[in-house]
């Protein structure tokens, strides 16, 4: 009895060393893929740092904006935004739809790694370059352009994770009811452009008329942008989008995983 | 397996399906399209959940024991691509890493005549590369089973002579293949023994030349005996059907071992048999005959 449960406790621990190296080794992989068809590296990283060059280089972009910010520090937050709507709602979805068409999912689940594996590794791969992204945003902004760091960092993180939070739940709800890599492209190219419209791309929220306003307030972009902007003014964010962002999170985050298709 | 069933909606695409595989044995699965080889190999393996019946594989439920089932059973899939920029050295040192006592994929790289093909994208190889690629995934993970849907779909002659070689060579370390294929050749030369499935059922189940002999129309053997002997001695035999004599030359048809059993028989009786010819029962001719007899058209049924 004691021997029998000392030898499956070993193998349950060498099970787990195991599992933890095969997680590694699929993130590596992952990761090489990822490098080798730089689809999200272009659209979330590459594209936001060149417009933070193009519009930080605009001289009306010094002037003073909302609060302490400069007009474009206010951007900053829009920047981010951006980036993490791109990689989550196209670079993430449609490589995941991509390896549901071709049956990699059903030839992990002959393995003993279930297909979750798969679909975990290349979620993180994908918060890394998102990560990457809000590095070279903030750093850049600050580097080139006087852009002050957040004031209060700690709000600045959380609205930078519950944002992240809520638009990979939308990507992932995305790929979980999209049939095919077509559909879940155009599926996310439509939920982006509104989402980009209420986050201030390309009108100031302030511009638009009450009633969008007050419409805009409730999309999670829009939300992580208020949030963004307030942390780095140094005022931590209020409950108000954080809320927004959270319960967008978890809403899409639970269909996502009961609607998800592994075949 | 006992009893398997398994519906898709109002399609039954098994019904009462059993078998026992061997330790080290090739077990054949044939039949028309859509007959259920898929499906059962599919349940076999764990990836479909059957309606009822019994499986045990190596004493392992593939529902209730998963973990432990696919450390131990490698499946080659029908359809199931990759990404087409994973090299084919990343892939089955990825997949090596999944399991407790993984081949050496250079090995079986080796084996495969994929070592050349190492730094290769996945996209750029052939469609024999993809499926020799599809079969060392297979069998990276060391498996005492390896369970493949459609070996040599698609390869050439050089290389389905090969991967029948690799099989062999996988089934003398003791691995139990249960193959699933199209081609009577491949079953004749593989297996041990075959299992007919049509329209979801057993049809038969025996050695690729018992399951020929008996359904195939029979062995046919001519020969000129070298001297007299009484009809009899040959046609007591358990394994002759039929005996005629044209002038000299002889004519024996039967089944089972014919051959062996009339040389033996006329061995005994001092005799002889010269200019020996033998005509044997294909498993073609059987696979035609069982499968029109249980009702299918063997080139037309559609897929579930």
């Amino acid at each position: 009895m004691t021997t029998g449960t000392a030898i499956g406790g070993a193998g349950r621990v060498a099970g787990r060393a195991r599992r933890g190296r095969a997680f590694g080794k699929l993130l590596q992989t992952e990761g090489k893929l990822a490098w080798r068809t730089p689809f999200g590296l272009g659209l979330g990283v590459v594209i936001p740092a060149f417009f933070l060059f193009i519009i930080g280089s605009v001289p009306a972009m010094r002037k003073p904006g909302p609060g302490t910010l400069t007009q474009f520090g206010a951007f900053i937050p829009v920047l981010i935004g951006m980036s993490l709507a791109l990689i989550a709602l196209i670079a993430l979805p449609i490589p995941l739809v991509l390896n549901r068409d071709r049956g990699v999912l059903r030839r992990f689940a002959t393995t003993p790694v279930a297909p979750s594996w798969l679909l975990a590794a290349q979620v993180v791969v994908n918060l890394a370059l998102a990560l990457m992204a809000i590095v070279i945003i903030v750093a850049g902004g600050a580097l080139f352009f006087g852009v002050r760091l957040p004031s209060q960092p700690a709000g600045f993180v959380l609205s930078v994770l519950l944002a992240i939070a809520a638009m990979f739940a939308i990507g992932l709800l995305i790929a979980a009811l999209c049939p095919s890599a077509a559909v879940a492209g155009a599926v996310g190219t439509v939920v982006l452009y509104p989402l980009l419209f209420f986050s201030g791309l390309w009108t100031p929220t302030a511009d638009m008329s009450p009633f969008l306003r007050r419409l805009s307030g409730f999309t999670p972009l829009n939300a992580a942008v208020q949030a963004m902007r307030d942390a780095m003014q140094g005022t931590f964010p209020p409950a108000r989008p954080l809320l927004v962002l959270a319960a967008c999170a978890v809403i899409c985050g639970a269909l996502a995983v009961r609607y998800f298709r592994w075949e | 397996m006992d009893g398997l069933r398994k519906t898709y909606g109002p399609v039954t695409a098994v019904d009462g399906v059993s078998f026992t595989v061997g330790e080290g044995e090739i077990f054949g699965i044939i039949g028309p399209n859509g007959a259920g080889k898929t499906t059962t190999v599919e349940c076999l393996s764990g990836l479909r959940v059957p309606d009822s019946g019994a499986i045990r594989v190596l004493g392992l439920d593939p529902q209730a024991d998963r973990a432990e089932l696919r450390q131990c059973v490698g499946v080659q899939l029908q359809e199931g691509s990759l990404p087409p920029k994973i090299k084919v050295g990343e892939i089955l040192e990825l997949f090596a890493s999944f399991y407790a006592h993984p081949a050496d994929p250079g090995e079986l790289m080796d084996a495969l005549g994929l070592a050349g093909k190492r730094g290769s994208y996945f996209r750029r190889l052939s469609g024999g590369l993809k499926q020799r690629l599809s079969i060392a995934l297979a069998l990276v993970g060391g498996p005492r089973i390896a369970i493949l849907d459609e070996l040599t779909t698609g390869l050439d002659p050089q290389a389905r002579q090969d991967t029948w070689q690799l099989i062999e060579r996988v089934r003398d370390r003791g691995v139990s293949v249960v193959l699933v294929t199209h081609f009577m050749d491949e079953a004749e030369e593989l297996c041990d023994r075959v299992m007919l499935i049509t329209g979801g059922r057993v049809a038969a189940l025996d050695t690729p030349a018992g399951l020929a002999g008996h359904a195939g129309g029979g062995t046919h053997m001519r020969f000129v005996p070298t001297g007299p002997f009484a009809g009899q001695v040959l046609a007591a035999l358990p394994e002759v059907t039929a005996l005629e004599r044209q002038g000299e030359r002889i004519t024996v048809s039967g089944n089972g071992d014919l051959v062996s059993a009339v040389m033996r028989a006329l061995m005994a009786a001092g005799v002889e048999a010269r200019d020996v010819q033998v005509e044997s029962p294909s498993l073609d001719d059987a696979y035609l005959r069982l499968t029109r007899a249980a009702g299918h058209d063997p080139q037309g049924a559609l897929r579930p």
